[in-house]
């Protein structure tokens, strides 16, 4: 046998043909803090630096950006903040939480207007995530006003998708989506008005992972 | 309910992992018990930040080795690739986030703790932009393996963290990308939830055409993200 004959077959990897498709998803980890929350990267409307945790890095590694204005928003402003909470009722300190919406109007800016619309927040030691946003507008007939969710975190594979719509809003009972929900279960997507801050509604979501009052998530 | 809508994208291929995969402890407390519930795409589910990452995260940082006052030390290497959909199509301008260990497997961040030396001129956090042609490279310092919690003498393989916005709300991913002939990769709980053949995805590959004479060894690790879907949402599908 000649040493070439002798090497064993390369091990199939990310360039093979014949396993070409969709990456994995694998999870954020525990320390994804100083490579993706940004400071102000919770704030959709303002320049606060809510979103980051950066006590959690020497301050000469935090690398990341740093709020910026954001020119002209229209709406009214309001909180979304809750806690994301495990199978055993404990909160969950290295979560991340990201959000997509509309505008006030009911539009999707993807970038193109002073409010993005696409928020990202770490939970704090207590678990809780936090934004800064607009009260976002329907996006059409048959669709309530709502704001994407998606949860990253160590121990979740892959993100988890679930939406936050507002309780009173006549135009749930309408909703194409919460429609597909079984009845019981479309509480856990309601955003409850808690409060006041600054002038902004406070809306209170909390994210059960598993068990009593598990939120319900989408395959989407 | 028969919904065509257009722009909808493709779903979850066999080769994604469950939610729940008990050889990775932190899932069994943290994955729902509940079946997803299946939606079409809408309007939201098709949109996304795709033009706004550097006014949401800033400007490239593709070099992880120049950030502080000296070189980090370790093994000097570059990752390129690709980013595609599953037509194979490029996807262009798009954000990589990018975030990892130091070249001992120690993360700059407080709650890692174990006991391998922290590197002042290494952050190993980064962002990189694909071309017109979704062609992305940037530079580092191979990571270290690095041992953790999960199980007796569990060791998690060198990897370095990508984080994809894609066009969409629907294309987010993220992921982890490996190296080869890392025996690590064999007994690895988090690796190992993808199955088989499909976990080789992640594997990226040597190459020479990528390394620099004298300077850096050579990567490379294309992604694939969601594409385009024809298929009638049918309810209860």
């Amino acid at each position: 046998m000649t040493p070439e004959q002798a090497r064993p077959a390369p091990r199939q990897d990310n360039q093979d043909p014949a396993i070409f498709g969709q990456t994995p998803w694998q999870t954020v980890g525990p320390f994804f803090h100083y490579g993706l929350p940004w400071k102000g990267g919770a704030d959709l409307v303002g320049t606060s630096e809510i979103g980051a945790r950066p006590e959690l890095m020497p301050p000469e590694h935090y690398v990341l950006a740093s709020p910026s204005p954001k020119g002209e928003i229209a709406g009214e402003t309001i909180i979304l903040e809750g806690a994301v909470i495990d199978a055993d009722g404990q909160v969950i300190p290295d979560a991340m939480v990201e959000i997509w919406q509309a505008d006030a109007a009911g539009r999707y800016a993807e970038g193109n207007t002073g409010f993005i619309g696409f928020g990202r927040s770490s939970t704090s030691e207590d678990g809780i995530y936090r934004f800064r946003t607009l009260r976002p507008g329907a996006i059409g007939d048959g669709h309530a006003p709502h704001i994407a969710i998606g949860v990253f975190g160590r121990g979740l594979l892959k993100r988890l998708v679930t939406r936050a719509y507002f309780e009173g809003d006549d135009a749930n009972a309408s909703d194409a989506i919460l429609d597909l929900v079984p009845a019981q279960r479309r509480d856990t997507l309601i955003a409850r008005r808690v409060g006041e801050e600054d002038g902004a509604a406070v809306w209170r979501f909390d994210i059960i992972l598993q068990g009593e009052g598990e939120t319900v998530f989408f395959d989407i | 309910m028969s919904l065509i809508l257009p722009g909808s994208y493709r779903r979850e291929d066999a080769g994604q992992p469950p939610s729940l995969y008990p050889d990775y402890g932190s899932t069994v407390s943290r994955s729902p018990r509940e079946p997803l519930v299946r939606i079409p795409h809408t309007l939201t589910e098709t949109t996304g930040p795709a033009n706004a990452w550097s006014r949401l995260m800033g400007e490239s940082m593709a070099d992880l080795t120049t950030q502080h006052k000296g070189e980090p030390l370790g093994q000097r290497i570059v990752v390129s690739g690709r980013v595609v959909d599953e037509d194979g199509r490029p996807v262009p301008h798009t954000v990589v986030e990018v975030w990892q260990a130091n070249a001992a497997g120690r993360y700059i961040h407080k709650k890692d703790q174990w006991d391998a030396p922290l590197d002042p001129n290494f952050t190993g956090a980064g962002r990189v932009i694909t071309d017109a042609e979704g062609r992305y490279r940037f530079i580092s310092v191979r990571p270290g393996a690095y041992p953790w919690r999960n199980h007796k003498n569990a060791w998690r393989p060198s990897h370095i963290h990508l984080s994809l916005l894609g066009p969409a709300f629907a294309t987010r991913l993220v992921t982890q990308m490996y190296f080869p002939d890392d025996p690590l990769i064999e007994i690895d709980p988090i690796a190992n939830a993808v199955p088989m053949p499909f976990r080789q995805r992640m594997v990226s590959r040597f190459d020479l055409e990528t390394t620099e004479p004298n300077w850096a060894l050579g990567y490379v690790f294309d992604i694939v993200l969601r594409g385009r879907d024809a298929t009638p949402f049918e309810n209860g599908q």
